[in-house]
């Protein structure tokens, strides 16, 4: 195969790759980060408390999560095609790869925002905030480092399972690599394939981590205080408490 | 300004049930500094946050400015509007700060404007005030993460200020500071206080805060409170636990049948001419163990721990006419005496 060959084929499929996973990290990122804060927030302590809602949340979250993409391709494809009308294409590989991004994503929020120090959850709330400031004043800036970390983790984990989004042909980096690399020993194409897509991602991790890497540096810890569970009382820390009597 | 009545908190977790509030009835007056000393578990975290109603209590009320909070808090576990308002009347201030990382210094003292939905420009104005009052203008831009613990304190302050508060509680503010940075802090406090006119709440495990700035003291141990006070009054009462450890003098009985006696004298009397006068009516020896004279919540004050020879028994009448000097007399008994 000549390089003249390849290059159509190529931009082709960076361009569907990229297309699922934009679309698929974007509604990640838009229903991860709700379910995720709200797994926090609903725990045992937290603003909203709801034993109920947080294990039903938490359950459906783990069974998301524990199921393989490829399976969750197939068993999804009923609801595939009552949204987008076919079961076919990169349209339709949007479907699965989001459904499986967001728990994925959530339970990066989850760890993300349960390491927000409580104090500051109490100091909004003794300045009279309610549990949406808390979370638009405090969780989400203060772990935003932490989220834009998990988000890369997510669009890396994307373009994994975008490769198996292939098999529904919905094209892809990935699916050349297997249709034509391994399928039609077409090796030369397949090692291209394998470095743009080492490429795109190592840009796309350095990009992520000099984001985060940025916000932290001005931001920092605010004291010395270790970080606590949300609303939990904090101890003096000097042990010595100097004899009253 | 503050008044709670028969507080009572009991947090239970996994069954396990922990009075950290057993009826505590606190009256913190306007314009008063309100120091609450105890070891660590006595329950003074509990009960500052229960006057904010951070925790909310298993019984009994909490008044802060002739509002009953209590009654606003409603029975969800969430804080109501109401509720929500009032608090933001009340600043509060903690041991590690509790600053927003992600925000420059001004951006935290406005964050309590912005809850109560200031404008921007009046925002920015109020929080350079405050930040001019605290001693901090020039740190307007910087990041917490960028300022030492004093400083992060001041904020902390100004922060808690923003919402003109008339009242202010403070848990362990100075803890996690050294010395001279907590003195720095508590004169702060005080100025505040005087300038205006704001009523603080304080906590603390260190009785050097309570001696430096506080005008009334109570002491908790066990969810109780056993003793409280003006300093003054606290000073007054024969054997005050807090006026002892507000003020100790040292000295041990040099032997057996010897009476140790305590002598307090307020402002400029002095003890001297009382003591030979009762070594020459008595005719006694009295050796003098310890004295000190020092300020503690602004009244000069002097104590002297002075022996006496023989049984408490035997000394009935020379500590009585001390007692009619105007002196305020505190035997202590050898150990192990009835
Ligand atoms: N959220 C909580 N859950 C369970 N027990 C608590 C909680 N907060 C405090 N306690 C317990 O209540 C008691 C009083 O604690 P606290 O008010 O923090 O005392 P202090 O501030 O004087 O050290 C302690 O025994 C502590 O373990
Ligand atoms: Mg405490």
């Amino acid at each position: 195969m000549t390089w003249s060959e390849m290059q159509p084929l190529l931009s082709q499929a960076c361009g569907d790759t990229l297309y699922m996973v934009g679309w698929s990290t974007l509604i990640a990122v838009a229903g991860g980060l709700p379910l995720g804060l709200l797994l926090v927030l609903t725990d045992k302590g937290g603003l909203l408390q709801n034993v109920v809602a947080n294990k039903v949340t938490g359950q459906i979250v783990n069974i998301a999560r524990s199921m393989p993409f490829i399976i969750l391709m197939v068993a999804l494809m009923g609801f595939t095609r009552t949204i987008t009308g076919t079961t076919i294409g990169r349209e339709a590989a949007i479907v699965p790869l989001a459904i499986g991004a967001v728990p994925f994503f959530a339970r990066l929020v989850e760890t993300a925002v349960r390491e927000v120090d409580g104090g500051l959850v109490e100091a909004v709330q003794s300045m009279g905030g309610n549990t949406w400031t808390v979370v638009r004043k405090v969780l989400v800036p203060e772990s935003l480092p932490s989220l834009i970390s998990s988000t890369t983790t997510t669009v890396v984990a994307l373009i994994g399972y975008s490769a198996m989004a292939g098999t529904v042909g919905a094209g892809g980096l990935g699916d050349i690599a297997i249709r034509y690399g391994y399928q039609r020993f077409e090796t030369d194409l397949m090692w291209i394939t394998v470095a743009i897509l080492a490429v795109v991602i190592s840009l796309i991790q350095f990009a992520g981590d000099w984001a985060a890497r940025s916000l932290h540096r001005r931001g920092g810890r605010s004291g010395p205080a270790p970080k606590l569970r949300l609303l939990k009382t904090k101890e003096p820390t000097a042990a010595d408490v100097s004899k009253v009597a | 300004m503050i008044t709670t009545t028969g507080l009572t908190k009991v947090y239970r977790s996994r069954g396990r049930e922990v009075t950290a509030l057993d009826g505590v009835d606190l009256h913190v007056r306007e314009g008063e500094v309100y120091g609450v000393i105890g070891q660590s578990g006595a329950g003074k975290s509990s009960l500052i946050r229960c006057v904010n109603l951070l925790e909310r209590p298993t019984a009994g009320t909490v008044t802060v400015a002739g509002r009953d909070l209590t009654a606003l808090a409603g029975r969800g576990p969430r804080a109501g509007r109401e509720l929500r308002q009032a608090r933001s009347r009340i600043g509060m201030v903690f041991q590690h700060f509790n600053l927003l990382s992600s925000r420059t210094v001004q951006d935290n003292v406005e964050l309590p404007l912005e809850i109560l939905g200031v404008s921007g420009r009046e925002r920015s104005r109020k929080a350079l005030d405050l930040l001019d009052l605290v001693g901090l203008t020039d740190k307007a831009k910087s990041y917490p993460a960028q300022l030492s613990g004093g400083q992060k304190q001041r904020v902390g302050i100004a922060r808690a200020l923003a919402g003109d508060p008339k009242v202010l509680l403070s848990d362990e503010a100075t803890s996690a500071l050294d010395p001279e940075t907590t003195r720095s802090i508590l004169q702060l406090l005080r100025d505040l206080n005087r300038q205006l006119g704001l009523t603080v709440l304080l906590i603390t495990h260190e009785m050097d805060v309570v001696k430096s700035i506080c005008d009334s003291a109570a002491l908790m141990e066990r969810g109780r409170i056993v003793e409280s006070g003006t300093v003054g009054e606290l000073l007054a009462t024969p054997g005050s636990e807090l006026a002892a450890a507000l003020f100790p003098v040292g000295g041990e009985a040099t032997g057996e049948d010897r009476t140790v006696v305590d002598v307090t004298f307020h402002g400029e009397s002095s003890t001297q001419p009382v003591i030979s006068q009762l070594s020459r009516t008595y005719n006694i020896d009295i050796s003098i163990l310890g004295a000190a004279i020092d300020t503690v919540g602004g009244l000069q004050i002097g104590r002297m721990r002075i022996e006496l020879p023989g049984r408490y028994e035997d000394n009935v009448v020379p500590i009585g006419f001390l007692r009619e000097q105007g002196l305020q007399i505190d035997v202590l008994l050898a150990e192990g005496a009835e």
